[in-house]
């Protein structure tokens, strides 16, 4: 049989392989903005996991509101990057430094 | 070892897959193909939950919709991507040792002695006239309708931001603005000149 933990480790192996993306792909926003997507794909895998676990539908509420949250995140990330391109004709990170942060 | 638990490290290996693709392969759009191959398969991990309308909706808003909209933008953005692999093999020790250190923290705490079968027990299964999406829907409508409407008004803010900041203001057509139309004054369009009013009989003598 399937425990909770086999749910739980996917979703740490999944977190942790996109904070791994993130570091690897520190230039690129556009694979930056997909790491956040599978970080949240590995959180919502543990939410619907302990829904089921334990018998409480909140859980996939919970879901629902992310994956409304991660669209409207997924829209505006990309209209700005659009943006950013169109001003500075790159994506690079590190040529994004007019603030001088 | 029965088909239920096969299933599930099927997916889970198509998942993995999927993930490390996204994170290391060189072309923007195949890593985003390959999230569209990591949300399938999770889609498939999310049935074996019995959370079926979550499952198609990931299905339908993000590989539909969300990571759509990433292949149009990849697209039609012209990168170079020569500068954006730079420091990859700089960071991956880095990246590699950090993940492992994770992983193995969030093993220790989620392993078997706390979350296995022993300590919570697999949840017998619903009835066949059980309904998933009946059940989300009457808890949305009736215990979470207000978090569900400030969720309708954040798409909303969503669609007029991601809209007002890529629109462009259209420069051919001449137009006036009526901002500056109702701010303008007298004053700043007539001049009223004083002069002396000039006589009819020195013009005839001239």
């Amino acid at each position: 049989m399937i425990s909770l933990t086999h749910f739980l480790i996917l979703g740490a192996v999944l977190f942790c392989m996109s904070v791994a993306g993130i570091f690897l792909n520190r230039k690129n926003v556009i694979i930056l903005l997909m790491a956040i997507e599978l970080m949240l794909l590995a959180v919502n895998i543990n939410f619907i996991a302990f829904s089921h676990y334990l018998g409480d539908t909140a859980g996939q509420i919970f879901v629902f509101f992310i994956l409304t949250v991660a669209a409207a995140e997924a829209a505006i990330g990309l209209a700005i990057l659009v943006v950013v391109f169109r001003n500075r004709h790159t994506i690079n990170v590190d040529d994004l430094d007019s603030l001088k942060g | 070892m029965n088909v239920e638990l096969l299933l599930f490290y099927a997916f889970a290996a198509v998942i993995v897959f999927a993930a490390g693709m996204v994170i290391t392969i060189r072309n923007p759009v195949h890593a985003a193909l390959f999230l569209v191959l990591a949300f399938f398969a999770s889609a498939g991990v999310w049935l074996l939950l019995e959370a079926e309308f979550l499952a198609i909706t990931l299905v339908l808003v993000y590989v539909g919709a969300v990571m759509v909209l990433f292949l149009f933008v990849i697209m039609m953005l012209d990168i170079n991507l020569t500068p954006l692999k730079e420091g990859f093999t700089r960071y991956l020790p880095v990246g590699v040792l950090i993940s492992l250190v994770l992983i193995l923290e969030m093993a220790m705490i989620v392993g078997p002695e706390r979350f296995g079968l022993e300590a919570i027990a697999d949840p017998a299964g619903h009835g066949p006239d059980y309904s998933n999406t009946k059940e989300l829907g009457r808890l949305l409508y009736t215990t979470y309708v207000y978090p569900f409407e400030i969720a309708a008004v954040i798409l909303v803010v969503a669609i007029i931001a991601a809209i007002v900041i890529t629109l462009r203001p259209i420069r051919q057509s001449k137009y006036i603005s009526p901002d500056k139309q109702v701010k303008v004054r007298r004053e700043d369009r007539v001049r009223i000149v004083k002069m002396p009013a000039e006589k009819k009989n020195q013009e005839d003598s001239q």
